[in-house]
């Protein structure tokens, strides 16, 4: 036997299945399936850049970078810039090497550290960002970040991505492309495109998986953190430096 | 151009005591608001700023009041926008009532898909 609000419910599912005339029912649905369940205290995600994968010359993640977030190819020392590739070489031996440099997402973030109104956060999942509309543009980050992964827009902008809002006055670095990870793409645009390029010199995952690729690798690989005496634990993690 | 639409708002004044009130862009045909439209008049700041703080901080994306949403509706046919020229959505209003509208110049106030109809 079927109560009087079953028998509502399943009435108004068959109305709502049937009427979608007006479009108004569609939008609910879609809607009623929507927000994602947002960062999980549980995972730290990080990215592994292996060197001697790394294309010198290459500069496919930076590209990728600038067009996932709507950053202009500009080579002004005041453009942003949220990738950058790095080449070193070893002066005695004459070996060299290209890495791609970010925001490492440390655990124990500087630019956190120093921000004045909070608006430098790091997240539940270890993804450290700024919230704009927080920021006041003092750039403090930008000079305690020992990775020089901070800009700062100088100049108005337009044509923003819809997913990456952009403005003038604010300080911005690599979000790990928070906003694909957040509905649940496993990948970063940068590793993306290194992996379609045939480098696969960059793996973004869980570093608290112990079943994911990366921190397999991490475990069994002996991989470098840039500047390890500052003790930041950072997320970004180089193999082969 | 505020001057130019405070003596224009005088002059319509001067004629009828009946306020002026802005000619406001219609959604996208087919559409619902998330909210009754007058609870959206008063408190679409309030729902804003409650929703960007559990995106921004949270990472919960796609949740009921979202700026995303609004512009996937109200973008005008014309320029394709919220608040590109003076007769979009959101422009409009806040012209009239004189409060600055910030978002748009972090925010994209053009929908991530721009074919009719469909939600980015």
């Amino acid at each position: 036997m079927t109560s009087r609000r079953g028998f509502m419910g399943t009435a108004a599912a068959a109305i709502g299945g049937v009427m979608l005339a007006p479009g108004i029912q569609l939008i609910e649905v879609a809607r009623a399936a929507a927000p994602s369940a947002g960062a999980n205290p549980q995972v730290r995600w990080g990215m592994l850049i292996d060197t001697n994968q790394c294309e010198p010359g290459c500069n496919d993640c930076v590209t990728a970078c600038n067009t996932e977030n709507g950053l202009a190819a500009d080579t002004r020392p005041t453009a942003a810039q949220w990738i950058r590739k790095v080449e070193i070489k070893e002066i005695k031996t004459g070996r060299q090497a290209s890495v791609p440099v970010m925001c490492q997402h440390c655990a124990e973030p500087p630019c956190v550290d120093v921000c004045p109104t909070g608006a430098s956060f790091k997240r539940a999942d270890g993804i450290v960002l700024v919230d704009r509309h927080s920021c006041i543009g003092c750039r403090y980050c930008v000079m305690a970040c020992p990775y020089k992964a901070r800009s700062f827009v100088h100049e108005p902008l337009t044509d923003q991505k819809a997913d990456v809002p952009r403005g003038k006055g604010c300080v911005e670095s690599c979000t790990l492309c928070v906003h694909r990870i957040d509905q649940g793409d496993k990948t970063t645009a940068c590793a993306e495109a290194c992996t379609k390029a045939g480098h696969h010199a960059i793996i973004f995952g869980d570093l608290n998986d112990p079943d994911s690729e990366i921190a397999r690798r991490v475990r069994e690989l002996r991989t470098t953190q840039l500047r390890a005496d500052l003790r930041l634990d950072p997320g970004v993690r180089y193999q082969g430096l | 151009m505020r001057l130019a639409a405070t003596l224009l708002l005088a002059a319509v004044c001067g004629a009828s005591a009946a306020p002026v009130l802005p000619a406001v862009e219609p959604a996208r045909a087919g559409t619902q608001c998330v909210e009754d439209p007058a609870l959206m008049r008063r408190q679409h700041m309030n729902f804003l700023k409650h929703q960007r703080d559990e995106t921004v901080h949270g990472g919960i994306r796609g949740a009921k009041h979202s700026l995303k949403d609004c512009v996937a509706c109200h973008a005008s046919a014309k320029t394709g926008s919220v608040a590109a020229a003076p007769t979009d959505f959101c422009v409009s209003c806040h012209s009239y009532a004189a409060v600055a509208v910030d978002c748009f110049e972090c925010h994209a106030g053009k929908p991530a898909t721009a074919v009719a109809g469909v939600k980015p």
